[in-house]
């Protein structure tokens, strides 16, 4: 390989492949961010999938796009701005002029610049980057079409599967740009179409070609190098926010060796849960369909009831339609998990989009006083151990746990440690053969310590018992309108929820322990609000960061850390629910706020502007 | 096992005279009868007063939200099949605000049994019209009457694609414990409709039909096999002329027991089985088991699916499957 010129050693870098629905984007994304993890990058992903179902072709509203973040150290945000766009059509270059920089190196197929794919993408003139200002960028065109004909010719494909792999020369290029060697992207490659061995052949000619193109010419660019760094040793894998979530719910029934059952009704962005807990039969998980939300939460609360693990999968919408069952699941006090993958609101707002604004639905949205455990997942691997606690605390708590995701790490993946399940603790269901009290077992007798009740599951001889929606006597199970014993279960059913505080991980502060400022944050925003901190900490401030997790019942020790603090900001994607919350718990707690709901990640560069202005 | 073994020592709080207390004691009958322990049946129920059943029964019982017992039950069945699971519900419950519910737990065939007590009035909130109300009938609700059409809830069974559905009535008790015991030898979704007496909001509403005093000409009770006869000396019977069913008196205008057609309740076809379940007026009402036909049922696929997948994937753990993903080794 000839000596490059100009090779700049980058911590981390941001690279946004962006083409027409059709082009490959996706895939050339993924492989990318793969084989930089196996090198030993950190990467963070995400992908910006077109919010039309079939849009035309090379038009704006067409135009999809993945991002990958890699670097040698800790990423945790798909990152704001791209170092290198891939694009593959004009659209493709209009639509992601936002996340470009001044020093972007753009690539382009010139095979698909032409007049009227510039028309498509409604440019007025032939020089597209004249039109969009872009003067300092660095332009790497090469005719990507006409190349992947050409040597692809001897493989007699016809012309549209042969044209398809020009997302494979892209990703060469990049390869190029980036030193990657090529084996482990073969190597990928082979696994993805290990049916299709001409399909292989056909990509791998595609990605070398990419990868000796850039070579050849020698473009005059700067490329980058990013180092990989030493990661925990283990096996890896590639994972996003929705697949860890259901191997949580996997990984704590079987913890607990209790069957899982998902009811569930296809809602975007939370689909992929129900996608992939169908999928594992092997494992002996029935994940199910049903006619509609209400189905899914009430065949779970069935499932419950008859001694499973019943787990429910929805976005907001979706939670609004559930809320009487958990209000049945509260008061019938059986383990449930919901899980809500948060989407712009209300209504149908944005699907496709991400914010934070279902937190007061999950604290509150429910007829009567009606406490649930409410936890949040904040990145996309971190969605298996919020899901094992949700799982965890349903069985042991007797309880529905409402965990919130949202749509950003939902899609968004990075590089996973497989876990051990040995290392996890212990999951015990409450199970009735637990009662040691002298009186006769009925359904709502309680634990002494944790007040919660028994779960006997059908089948049991000698504990047939009726639960259900209406108030029961403390005492004797039956039903009763009593208001004295009303008052009494009100109070046991939140004292229930509270006493878990004393049995859940403190909150932990991370940074500066003599900051002048704390960040608060609460689910999805944990990486940008990390790197966040670590940008104000570089400008010289004294900074520190507390992420929540568990919300319904705070940890034991929040009062104590966020009265530690003189100066302390919630920054969330909503009007200021978590802030609120936190305010109603926490008598003389007054924090200022940061707030956006635009269904967009925040950005860590502006996120840095706003704080240090505090 | 006797009936007493099924009863539960709470006190039963229906009004004196209401058609649910004859029905329950025709389940702890007919639970009686089929001798499933108590602890291996599940009695699952929405809202209403007939909602309120399971906590006379001595089973595990559970009484759950409006309009989604079939809901429940179903996650109740799918997650054990092992166990027996019996819906209570009524016609607001059932065809009012868990008609999708009801509808889906049949189409899918989930193994359920499934008592309808039709009384054709909410009583629990004290008299408003029901899906199930005649057109102009006067309530509460619609005090000028209604300007809607009733469910039928044969019918709707069998636009459901139901496999199982037999009607009685609350006063006939042998009958309607037999009939719940057919439903519960049914293998897959079975609604067994009771037309019972609401004697508070709805008194006598199906006085005009069910009435010992002639109740025998204008009811059949069908049993399969058997001819179609009714009539106080089974001197009645159905034809079937064109595509319609038709009235007859055996040796009266020609017509001979031989013209008496035979009822199938195992035919798969549904065409009869819908006309039996529709008639009225100059038609006897029928009772009886109208369709019984096997097919396969829902949570037994289910646990057949899974086991055929374990058959051809020994992949038994997370950790064994998150192994043969595309896994690379750090170190």
């Amino acid at each position: 390989m000839a000596e490059r010129t100009k090779v700049t050693i980058l911590e981390k870098v941001v690279v946004r492949f962006s083409g027409d629905s059709g082009d490959g984007m996706q895939l050339s994304g993924s492989i990318f961010s793969n084989l930089s993890a196996i090198f030993g990058n950190e990467i963070s992903t995400f992908p910006d999938f077109p919010a039309e179902i079939r849009a035309p072709q090379g038009s704006l509203s067409g135009v999809s796009g993945f991002q990958v973040h890699i670097g040698s150290r800790k990423i945790f945000t798909p990152g704001d701005k791209a170092d290198v766009l891939v694009a593959m059509n004009p659209a493709a270059l209009k639509v992601n002029v936002k996340f470009l920089r001044p020093t972007t190196i753009i690539l382009i197929d010139t095979d698909s610049f032409r007049k009227n794919d510039l028309e498509k993408a409604q440019f007025l003139t032939e020089d597209p980057f004249k039109e969009l200002g872009l003067t300092t960028q660095q332009i790497v065109a090469a005719p990507i079409t006409s190349l992947v004909k050409d040597g692809l010719a001897e493989f007699g494909l016809d012309n549209k599967t042969a044209i398809r792999c020009k997302n494979m020369f892209a990703l060469g290029l990049v390869c190029w740009l980036f030193e990657r060697p090529l084996e482990e992207a073969v190597h990928l490659l082979e696994n993805k179409f290990a049916k299709k061995p001409l399909l292989v052949r056909a990509n791998i000619k595609a990605l070398t070609d990419g990868y000796n193109y850039g070579n050849n010419i020698q473009a005059s660019v700067s490329t980058y190098r990013i180092e990989g760094k030493q990661v925990e040793p283990g096996y890896y894998t590639d994972v996003n926010g929705n697949k860890a979530l259901a191997y949580g719910l996997i990984a704590a029934a079987e913890k607990a060796s209790v069957k899982l059952f998902l009811g569930s009704y296809p809602i975007t962005p939370a689909t992929d849960i129900l996608h992939e807990l169908a999928a594992r039969k092997e494992l002996g998980v029935k994940g199910l369909q049903f006619e509609d939300e209400i189905a899914g939460v009430c065949t779970a609360i069935g499932a419950s009831f008859a001694g499973a693990l019943g787990v429910t999968s929805t976005s907001g919408p979706g939670l609004a339609l559930k809320s009487e069952a958990i209000g049945l699941a509260v008061m019938a006090e059986l383990p449930l998990v919901v899980v809500d993958v948060q989407r712009g609101g209300p209504s149908t707002g944005l699907p496709t989009k991400s914010e934070q604004t279902d937190l007061m639905q999950a604290l509150y949205g429910r007829n009567g006083e009606s406490p649930a455990v409410v936890i949040a997942s904040s990145t996309p691997t971190d969605c298996f151990e919020a899901a094992f606690w949700a799982g965890k605390l349903a069985m042991e708590y007797m309880t529905p746990v409402i965990l919130l995701s949202d749509s950003f790490i939902a899609n968004g993946s990075s590089a996973w440690k497989i876990p051990n399940l040995d290392d996890y603790p212990a999951i015990k269901p409450h199970y009735v053969d637990a009662y040691i009290g002298d009186q006769v077992w009925k359904a709502y007798r309680r634990d002494p310590e944790t007040l919660v009740r028994y779960w006997a599951v059908p089948s049991v001889e000698g504990f047939a018992h009726r639960i259900g929606g209406l108030e029961k006597d403390y005492t004797t199970s039956a039903i009763s309108t009593d208001p004295v014993n009303h008052q009494r279960m009100v109070t046991t059913r939140q004292e229930k929820i509270d006493r878990i505080a004393d049995h859940i991980p403190p909150l932990e502060v991370i940074g500066d322990m003599d900051a002048e400022l704390l960040i608060i944050g609460w689910g999805g925003t944990y990486g940008h609000l990390y790197e966040t901190m670590e940008g104000l900490q570089e400008l010289g401030r004294k900074v520190a960061f507390a992420h929540f997790r568990f919300i319904n019942p705070l940890p034991s020790n929040t009062e104590d850390i966020l009265k530690r603090f003189d100066k302390t900001v919630v920054v969330e994607q909503n009007n200021g629910q978590f802030a609120n919350y936190l305010r109603s718990k926490i008598a003389g707690f007054n924090p200022h706020r940061f707030n956006r709901v635009k269904g967009q990640p925040f950005m860590v560069s502006r996120l840095i502007e706003e704080l240090s202005k505090l | 096992m006797n009936a007493q073994d099924y009863k539960s020592d709470q006190y039963v709080r229906w009004c004196p005279g209401c058609g649910d207390h004859a029905a329950l004691n025709c389940l702890h009958k007919a639970m009686a009868e089929l001798g499933v322990p108590p602890h291996e049946i599940a009695v699952i129920s929405g809202i209403g007063c007939s909602s309120r059943l399971p906590y006379y029964m001595n089973t595990y019982g559970f009484h759950t939200i409006h309009g989604r017992a079939a809901a429940i039950a179903t996650g109740v069945k799918t997650a054990r099949p092992d166990l027996s699971v019996w819906v209570v519900t009524g016609d607001g419950d059932c065809l009012a605000i868990g008609g999708n519910h009801f509808i889906h737990a049949i189409r899918r065939n989930v193994n359920l049994n499934i008592a309808l007590f039709n009384n054709k009035i909410y009583g629990l909130t004290k008299g408003q019209y029901s899906p199930t109300s005649e057109r102009g009938f006067v309530s509460k609700s619609s005090p000028f009457g209604t300007v809607e059409d009733p469910f039928i809830p044969a019918e709707l069974v069998f636009g459901a694609r139901g496999n199982f559905f037999a009607r009685a009535i609350d006063t006939d008790l042998a009958n309607t414990t037999s009939l719940f015991v057919a439903a519960a030898r049914h293998k897959g979704a079975a609604v067994v409709e009771v037309l019972v007496n609401c004697v508070i909001f709805n008194d006598g509403t199906h006085r005009a039909i069910i009435d010992r005093e002639f109740r025998a000409e204008r009811t059949i009770f069908l049993r399969h096999g058997e001819k179609m006869l009714f009539g106080k000396d089974n001197e009645k019977g159905l034809v079937l002329e064109g595509l319609k069913l038709r009235a007859v008196t055996v040796g009266k205008d020609g017509y001979t027991l031989n013209d008496i057609l035979v009822h199938d309740a195992h035919e798969a076809d549904l065409t009869l089985h819908l006309m039996l379940g529709l008639m009225k007026g100059d038609l006897p009402l029928a009772l009886g088991v109208i369709r019984d036909v096997d097919t396969p049922c829902y949570d037994e696929a289910v646990t057949e699916q899974i086991e055929q997948i374990r058959t051809v994937n020994p992949v038994r753990t997370l950790q064994e499957f998150l192994m043969k993903g595309e896994v690379w080794k750090v170190g």
